[in-house]
This record gives C-alpha cells, sequence and structure tokens, in this order.
C-alpha cells in the first residue's frame, strides 16, 4: 500500500514538473529557444490566479478567475516575445538562454514586491476532498492534477501533429529562412508559441497552487522541470511528460528509501546520468552531420 | 588613429600592438600597484573584490567567450578551488605550494567532468553544468569530515615563507597577493590567444565543423579548454575563500554561477576587458544599490532579491541594445572618436541572421 501512496503522490508531483516541461518543450519546438524562465512564468500564474481568488486581495470566484489568469499570462508571454524575444530574432540559443535566465530574475524581484515572500495558498475548489481507493488515499488536487495535464499534453501533441498551424511552428524552428519561403510569417508563429506556453505555465501555477503553498522562490522548480524536459528528449511533448513522471515518482521514492542527504540528489544525479550516457533523452531527435 | 605597418607575421601576434598601448598597460599598472595609498581600507577590499571576480570572470571567459561551451557550473569549480586549498593547508601543507595546487586540482577535476560533458551542445551543456553546480552543495554537505559541512571551514593566515598575510587585519597585503595573481592569469591568458591552442578554441568557437576541417581535435580541444578554464577558476575560488573568511555549502551557489556568466556577457564576450568591466558591475552593483536607496530615503528596508532583479534587467538591456557588452561599447566609442566626423551610423549592424535547427545537425 505503501508504495501505491508514494506512486501516486509521485505522479502528481510529476506532472506539475511535466506540465512546466510542456512549457520548455513548446518553445524549444517551435523557436529552438529554451525559456530558463518558464518555472518563474508558472509562479506567475499561479500568484495572479491566487490574486484574484483570495478574499484577502480581489475574491472573484476561482472558476472565473482561472481563465483570466491563463489569458492573462498569455497575453503577457506575447508581449515578452513582441518587446524582448523577438530581437534575439535568429541569434544563437546561448543569448536567448542568458536573457531568460536575466528575465526570471526581474520576474521573481516583481513578484516578491507585490505579493511578498510569506509563502501563500491559492483557496482553491481542486483541493477539497480525498478519494479512497482500495485502502490508498489520493487528494482530488492530485487527482485533478494527473487528469489535466494527461489531457492537456494529448491536445498540444495532437495540435502539433494534426494543424498546419503546429506543422508551421515545426517548420519555422528546423529552418527559419526556409520557412519564411514557404510563406510562414515565422514571427508571428512564435509570438503565438509564447503565448501558448504563457498559457500552460498559468495551468501549471494553478495547479501547483491548489496543492501547495508558492512564493516567489516556486520558479526554481523549474530546474527540476528541466531534468524532466531533458530526460524526454527536449523536443518532445509526450517526453516531456513522461520525464516529469520519471523525476516525480523518483523523488518520494529517494526520500522514502535513500539515506538522508542522498535523496534529494536523486533527480538531478538522475539527469546527469541520462546526459552521459543518451545525451539527447530517451525520445532523440538528433543525428549527427558527419564532416 | 594608429595605423600599424605589418612587416611580419610575428606582428599580427605581438603582446602589444605598439608602444603605446604597453605604456597605457604599464600606467594601468603602476596605479594597481599605488592603490593601497591611495585608498581606505573599505575601498581597498572592495577592489580585491573586483579582482577576484575578474580572476573567475576570466576563468569562464576563457569557456564561454572564447571557446564557445556555455557553463552554468562555475561556482562548483570555485567551490572546488576554495576547498581543495583549504584542505591542503589543513593537511599542513604550505600556502605557496597548496595555492596552485588548488587550480591544478580543480583543472583535472574539470577536464575529467569535460569528457562526458564534449557529447553535449549548447543548451545540453548549460543544463548539465547547472546540475553539477546544484550537486555541488549536497555534496559538500555530504564530504562533511573534510569540507565541514554546514558549519564550513575557516581559513587561516597565509604564510609565506615567514610572510604572513591576514585577510582582516592586513588588507594591503592580502590585496597584493590578488593583484599578483590577476596580472600573471591575465598575461597567461593573452598568452594562450597568441599561440595556436589560443586559435583552435576561437575556431572551435566559430564553427566546429571547419575547426576539423583544418585539423582542430575538436573533443581535445574542448577538452583542454575546459580544464584551463577550471584552473584559473579554482584560484579564484581559491582567493574567494579568503576574501569572505569562511567556506560552506552556501558560499558557492548556482545563482554564483549564473552572476558569473551573466557578469562575462555584459563586460563583453570573448575579451579581456570584458571579464574585469563585469566584475565591476558585480561588485560595485550592492553599493551603487544601496546609495540608491539612500537617495530615496528608505535605507532601513531591506528588499530581497533587488540586487539581482535589478541585475537581470541591466543584462537585458545589454543584450538587447549592446550585445558586444561595455568593452563593445568603449570600442565603438573609440572608433566613433578616432573616425569623427566621418563614422557611419551602420557602421556595427549586425547582419541578418536566420537560425537553423540543432536537433538534425
Amino acid at each position: 500500500m505503501e508504495f501505491f501512496q508514494l506512486f501516486v503522490s509521485g505522479l502528481a508531483n510529476g506532472s506539475v514538473y511535466g506540465l512546466i516541461a510542456l512549457g520548455f518543450v513548446l518553445i524549444y519546438k517551435a523557436t529552438e529557444a529554451v525559456n530558463f524562465a518558464q518555472g518563474d512564468f508558472m509562479m506567475l500564474g499561479a500568484f495572479i490566479a491566487l490574486w484574484l481568488t483570495n478574499p484577502e486581495y480581489i475574491g472573484l470566484s476561482f472558476w472565473i478567475a482561472a481563465p483570466m489568469a491563463m489569458a492573462a499570462m498569455g497575453g503577457l508571454g506575447y508581449a515578452l516575445d513582441v518587446t524582448i524575444i523577438r530581437r534575439m530574432f535568429g541569434q544563437s540559443q546561448t543569448a536567448v538562454v542568458i536573457l531568460t535566465i536575466a528575465l526570471g530574475f526581474v520576474i521573481r524581484f516583481v513578484a516578491g514586491l507585490f505579493w511578498g515572500h510569506e509563502p501563500q495558498t491559492l483557496q482553491s475548489p481542486l483541493a477539497v476532498g480525498d478519494l479512497t481507493i482500495g485502502g490508498v488515499v489520493l487528494g482530488m488536487a492530485d487527482v485533478t492534477i494527473i487528469v489535466v495535464t494527461g489531457l492537456l499534453t494529448f491536445a498540444l501533441f495532437q495540435f502539433f501533429k494534426r494543424t498546419k498551424l503546429g506543422l508551421a511552428m515545426q517548420a519555422s524552428s528546423q529552418n527559419q529562412m526556409a520557412a519564411y519561403y514557404m510563406g510562414i510569417p515565422v514571427k508571428r508563429v512564435q509570438g503565438f508559441i509564447w503565448a501558448l506556453s504563457g498559457v500552460v505555465a498559468a495551468v501549471a501555477g494553478i495547479l501547483f497552487a491548489s496543492k501547495g503553498a508558492i512564493d516567489p522562490n516556486a520558479g526554481l522548480l523549474g530546474i527540476k522541470a528541466f531534468a524532466a524536459a531533458v530526460i524526454g528528449g527536449f523536443g518532445s511533448l509526450p517526453g516531456a511528460l513522461i520525464g516529469g513522471l520519471i523525476i516525480g515518482v523518483i523523488e518520494p521514492f529517494a526520500a522514502r528509501y535513500l539515506p538522508a542527504g542522498y535523496s534529494q540528489m536523486a533527480p538531478y544525479a538522475l539527469l546527469l546520468f541520462v546526459l552521459v550516457f543518451r545525451p539527447h533523452g530517451l525520445f532523440s531527435q538528433v543525428r549527427t552531420k558527419k564532416v | 588613429m594608429r595605423i600599424h605597418f605589418k612587416t611580419s607575421y610575428n606582428d599580427d601576434i605581438r603582446l602589444f600592438e605598439d608602444r603605446f598601448t604597453a605604456l597605457k598597460y604599464a600606467v594601468l599598472l603602476a596605479f594597481a600597484i599605488a592603490l593601497p595609498f591611495l585608498l581606505g581600507d573599505f575601498y581597498l577590499g572592495e577592489a580585491t573584490n573586483v579582482l577576484i571576480w575578474a580572476i573567475a570572470g576570466l576563468g569562464l571567459m576563457l569557456l564561454t567567450g572564447q571557446t564557445g561551451q556555455v557553463s552554468l557550473g562555475h561556482a562548483a569549480f570555485l567551490a572546488l578551488g576554495a576547498y581543495s586549498n583549504l584542505i591542503l593547508l589543513d593537511k599542513g601543507v604550505p600556502f605557496i605550494i597548496s595555492f596552485p595546487l588548488a587550480g591544478i586540482i580543480t583543472g583535472v577535476v574539470g577536464t575529467i567532468i569535460a569528457i562526458p560533458a564534449l557529447r553535449l551542445h549548447g543548451i545540453y551543456l548549460a543544463i548539465a553544468t547547472m546540475t553539477i553546480s546544484i550537486l555541488a552543495d549536497d555534496i559538500i554537505v555530504l564530504t562533511e569530515p573534510w569540507t565541514g559541512g554546514v558549519v564550513g571551514m575557516f581559513p587561516p593566515t597565509i604564510d609565506i615563507f615567514g610572510f604572513e598575510i591576514e585577510r582582516w587585519s592586513q588588507p594591503d597585503r592580502f590585496y597584493y597577493l590578488v593583484l599578483i595573481t590577476t596580472v600573471i592569469c591575465t598575461l597567461f591568458y593573452r598568452n594562450l590567444l597568441r599561440a595556436p591552442l589560443g586559435r583552435a578554441f576561437a575556431a572551435v568557437r566559430d564553427s566546429e565543423v571547419s575547426a576539423a576541417a583544418m585539423g582542430v581535435h575538436i573533443s581535445r580541444t574542448k577538452m583542454t579548454a575546459f580544464g584551463i578554464s577550471c584552473a584559473i577558476t579554482g584560484l579564484a575560488g581559491a582567493l574567494m575563500g579568503y576574501f569572505s573568511g569562511m567556506v560552506n555549502n552556501e558560499t558557492f551557489t548556482v545563482v554564483i554561477s549564473i552572476q558569473l556568466l551573466m557578469m562575462i556577457v555584459i563586460g563583453g564576450l570573448g575579451t579581456i576587458h570584458g571579464a574585469f568591466f563585469g566584475a565591476f558591475v558585480v561588485a560595485f552593483l550592492p553599493q551603487g544599490l544601496s546609495i540608491a536607496k539612500d537617495w530615496f530615503g528608505s535605507s532601513s528596508v531591506a528588499i530581497p532579491g533587488l540586487e539581482t532583479g535589478v541585475f537581470g534587467m541591466i543584462l537585458i538591456l545589454f543584450i538587447l541594445f549592446e550585445p558586444g557588452g561595455i568593452y563593445g561599447r568603449w570600442v565603438k566609442t573609440r572608433i566613433w572618436l578616432e573616425l569623427f566626423p566621418f563614422a557611419r551610423k551602420d557602421m556595427f549592424k549586425r547582419q541578418k541572421s536566420y537560425l537553423k535547427t540543432e536537433r538534425l545537425r
């Protein structure tokens, strides 16, 4: 029983990592850049939802506040792309990496100014009640997180595979100039993907905040989501989810069965292991050009 | 504007372009030597801090600016340098041996870490090195018998053949120690760039494919770059340990790694000057902010994250408007002055470029 209990709580945590990793992968798939601020996006989305919902702030109904937070984060993602990221168009990945790290610092600072550094909880209707299945107690929040993440990954996967826009995104990441020749408005496509990843970050943030407290440093969770994205192979949406689940499941087991001090190293050790032995993840998309 | 008429290939790789340049740097060095007589103890400490950061910056610059390998994990190597120096001192090794040895140990470990890391490109390398930096914290706690774990270690007084250097009571002596290290590292770096190895680094940075075609052994070159970079960083780490007066698992966090990378970007990637300019910004930003807060009259209120937030904003502005960093801006201003009034507006315009995927190399 204990095994299943750990497993399920790991799955719920892992889904949040997977959701943040989805944000990385979306942007990577369409723009070939990596958004190191994705974790901070998630934190910001959570705080916006919390600010709209909690009675000590605005006090709207959760079901109104959640879409509003998602829309706000989508708008913010688009605005960031238009004002900042688009200027880096065609520049190397590294420059964008450094830029987004800096962006993360700024977001964390601004969130701290607005909402303080005390941990706060979102008063979410998702967090109420437990489900007991054969002796295993599941929080409703955990179940919701797992279900929503699964659905979202499936929807995004279909979006990239089936729709014209999804294909256009993949094309513009593979070769920007060729995509232009094919009549794809590359910059607008990139703006759209940043907005989409903002929305995904907001979803992750809302789910994360219904499960536990958030503070401006919650964005550092993004580092674990990196591990998830890398294990999954960075360019693959289902890979990101599976990577997130692996990291999420390993954590409680490591905490339970490994000696203290070693347990928090487990996800990172796994990440290094994957990077050394399968550098491009479990769902690799890299082929090397021979000289 | 000075025109150099080059008559031999050696002119291209001379240490100083001409006598005037050599004179400029001689004056700078003389100024640095005279600094303890000009400044009070507090500002001398700040100057020392700048130089230590500059050494660390040089180390990372060699790897990131020169060889093009982004590392977000250099704080781990700072820690390794600091701890190996302190542990060697603990075992009774004299400082004059333990200090260079700390650099060598860090370099060797860096080279070993580079072997698997070499298979990674771009962001993967950045993430792998960042992971190393995160793990360093836990490893320091786990190896408590040697490192003192959370309690940390306290650097003893430096003793070079009976000549004592105590960081707090003799800041001028400590400053000279740091200055000598800085000069040695800078000269080493500059000479490396003149040697075939330095040019191999630049070739790897600019295009691995063409470097390989020109006969550069890519992985060996990257490994060497990693090793030398880590060695210099290790020396900086050892000095940083002395400067902060205490090292524990939280002295060298992943934030320091990130700050180091941002520092060399602000200073100007790929230039020696950049490491020094960046170090100025990093070292004086906290002071500048507290002065600015005094002006706004809210000195007593500590705003968490303010420093990194402002640092981030400065960095964003630099990447957007001056990718060459402070040194790049300086070069442009100088050329504008030299050519006055003939400088054109589009002279430094970036070429339009398009990105291709790295996944299908």
